[in-house]
């Protein structure tokens, strides 16, 4: 079984030299650990920043100077900043890449609900309906189950929608899993999972193709 | 006629209750710190606000909401603020919770004179409910309008008496779009300076937007999370 970072780990090889990422809060966040050697990626925060770079040693924190988690943060030479109008004009015109956020729960046909769990919590969805909606390749990191041990990969999602038929790729704590026009094809499996356990906790359709195998670092 | 005022207290002397009031920010990063205290003074009350955020507890928006100054928060993200999501679960507070891009994308069309844009964010969603859906190129969009404010409180690291403002790093977020957007819009600065001192090849809004500017005092510019490395990471 994935830990959060080896999660983010694993999400990190999905990365291509230049792609433009923008990364939500939580594990997406610890992808930008794990970029392999040799890869350059910009990264972009939707207040209106591309190049971010790692959090500040102590003393060099700028209240003006943060990332959509509300962090604070530094920039990469050759960043900029803009207003929110544009960096959601850059995101709803496909110019960003890839990108990656977290989910309650996801169906077989790439629909993904993130943003609200009626009458008990409400957030609201920031900016991951407009990114859902326009990114060309949208990856989400997850556990496979929520907190009371069930399935987050289901047939039809229950809970308010964040966007539909949009999510490319998941990659939770027991695999990593394509969505197909088929349902949910199984791709990798963690460490020491078996093929039956991803299958009993998956509650959409899951496809398995020959022998599966294990998530490599 | 000067559009410099003395501060916060004297600039938005005419904000009554039952106004739609944009503040710009993005959580606390650029919030206009000296209006929200003013406006918290003034105790008008019954507002509708137009903010990406809603605070926290004890800072920003979160200071009038404690009041129960707000009758109606259009935002994009709340989650930080315990008491928001309080007086919203138990219907105190009215509340339209709109996609980021949507909220600053209807801002812009209305300082650029649009009155409305298309959009595919919360396309098949609860936020499509009661929309007009159109489709261009095989794609599908909702129609959102612009919004209709009467005042938007902003805030920009430098400023003069032109009403010319700069913002600095990501503090800049929705307030040069709130600035376009509201038929009286109200900056404070941090630095004020001389007609000149600004490069105009470097001014992110040009004065022509904003009709009120006041050098801002005592600002706290708390940090909602802080983070840090150690030297050696």
């Amino acid at each position: 079984m994935l830990d959060k970072n080896q999660i983010a780990q694993r999400i990190a090889k999905e990365l291509k030299d230049g792609d433009y990422v923008n990364l939500g809060i939580g594990i997406p966040t610890l992808v930008a650990n794990y970029i392999p050697d040799g890869i350059n990626v910009i990264l972009q925060s939707e207040n209106g920043l591309l190049g971010m770079g790692p959090f500040p040693i102590e003393g060099d924190e700028d209240a003006d100077l943060i990332n959509a988690g509300k962090e604070t943060i530094t920039t990469v030479p050759g960043s900029s900043f803009f207003d929110s109008a544009m960096s959601f004009g850059m995101i709803r015109a496909g110019k960003v890449d890839l990108t990656i956020l977290g989910a309650m729960e996801v169906s077989e046909n790439g629909d993904i609900a993130s943003w609200k769990i009626p009458g008990k919590m409400v957030k609201g969805m920031g900016g991951a309906m407009d990114l859902v909606a326009s990114a060309k390749n949208i990856i989400v990191a997850m556990m496979h189950t929520n907190s009371k041990g069930e399935s987050k990969l289901v047939s039809a999602c229950e809970l308010p929608l964040t966007g539909i038929n949009c999510v490319k790729k998941i990659v939770t704590n027991l695999a990593v899993i394509e969505i197909t026009e088929k349902g949910f094809l199984l791709l990798e499996r963690a460490h020491g999972v078996t093929v039956e356990e991803i299958q009993n906790k998956t509650q959409g359709r899951l496809i398995v193709e020959g022998e599966i195998p294990e998530i490599a670092f | 006629m000067s559009k410099v005022f003395k501060n916060a207290g004297e600039a938005v002397y005419d904000i009554m209750s039952g106004s739609i009031i944009m503040i710009g920010g993005f959580g606390l990063c650029g919030i206009p710190e000296n209006c929200i205290a003013a406006l918290e003074k003034r105790g008008v009350s019954q507002i509708t606000c137009i903010s990406n955020n809603a605070g926290v507890d004890d800072f920003g928006i979160g200071l009038l909401l404690k009041n129960k100054q707000v009758k109606k928060m259009i935002a994009s993200y709340v989650g930080e603020n315990a008491e928001f999501e309080r007086q919203l679960l138990e219907g105190e507070l009215e509340v339209e919770l709109i996609p980021q891009g949507t909220l600053a994308t209807r801002c812009m069309a209305s300082g650029y004179g649009m009155p409305a844009i298309f959009t595919p964010a919360g396309v098949g969603t609860e936020v499509a409910k009661g929309k007009e859906v159109r489709e261009f190129n095989g794609k599908q969009y909702l129609l959102e309008y612009a919004f209709d404010a009467d005042f938007a409180l902003v805030k920009a690291w430098k400023g003069d008496s032109f009403g010319n403002l700069v913002y600095k790093a990501t503090a800049r977020n929705f307030n040069p779009l709130m600035a376009m957007a509201g038929k009286i819009t109200i900056a404070e600065v941090e630095e004020m300076v001389e007609p000149g001192q600004l490069d105009p090849n470097e001014i992110h809004t040009p004065g022509i937007y904003v009709h009120r500017i006041f050098q801002g005092a005592n600002y706290e510019k708390r940090i909602e999370k802080r983070t840090i490395r150690k030297l050696d990471q």
